[in-house]
């Protein structure tokens, strides 16, 4: 016998009220990443160098610019995801875990937000 | 097994690269200056040993990455099957940081 409610079942969020959006949200940004990662891979092999000129051409060709967008943000949140999870494996303390996950959201929003204004900058002044 | 931890491990470690990644872009918007600062620091002989473990990292975790999406589709996973392909994902993440760096310098 379930005692599950109808609704409950339909809405399919388990007893953690957030269902699968933490696995599947893992999965979608590891399968962008597996394309932005190689992409971004690629461009700082072939980078002709890492002097200030040719960082800021790097960074201010447009199509580079929507790329690096999408790769620093998509990457911020996998690692959100993933040091969420080490953090609940590893800390213990219910005080210190929690402190801990807030932290941890707290700078991987600081650092996508720190990427999107430094791309911007860059490429609406290229 | 053991690369369990090491997906772990390697993915605590791209964390860090990640900061390493928004500090490129963010110096670099800063300007020429605070870049220089960005610049010296990651030439150095240890920010250049840092930056060959992110890229073994990031290949590592790269395909075992993949090895895991093929889990979640139920496919590979008998013991010989998740035996072979550990050794694929080593092999390949040593040869991918090889190619990396060979097409880099």
């Amino acid at each position: 016998m379930s005692l599950r409610t109808p609704l409950g079942r339909v809405l399919g969020l388990g007893t953690a009220r957030d269902g699968t959006s933490h696995w599947w949200g893992q999965r979608v940004t590891a399968i962008a990443l597996l394309f932005l990662g190689s992409w971004f891979a690629w461009c700082i092999a072939m980078m002709p160098g890492f002097g200030y000129a040719a960082a800021i051409a790097f960074i201010g060709r447009p199509m580079n610019s929507v790329l690096l967008l999408l790769f620093s943000v998509t990457l911020a949140y996998h690692s959100y995801l993933g040091i969420q999870v080490v953090i609940e494996d590893y800390v213990h303390a219910p005080g210190v875990k929690l402190v801990a996950l807030i932290l941890s959201r707290f700078a991987h929003v600081l650092l996508a937000a720190a990427a999107i204004f430094a791309v911007l900058k860059i490429g609406l002044n290229a | 097994m053991a690369l369990s931890i090491l997906h772990r491990m390697t993915g605590v470690v791209l964390s860090l690269g990640l900061v390493v990644l928004v500090s490129w872009l963010f110096d670099a918007a800063s300007g020429p200056e605070t870049y220089a600062v960005f610049l010296s620091v990651m030439d150095s002989v240890i920010g250049k040993l840092l930056f060959v473990g992110w890229s073994f990292a990031f290949f590592f975790h790269l395909a075992n990455g993949v090895r895991h999406l093929l889990w979640d589709t139920g496919r590979g996973l008998d013991k010989s099957e998740a035996n072979l392909s550990s050794w694929l994902v080593l092999t390949g993440a040593v040869v991918l940081t090889a190619v990396f760096w060979w097409l880099a310098s």
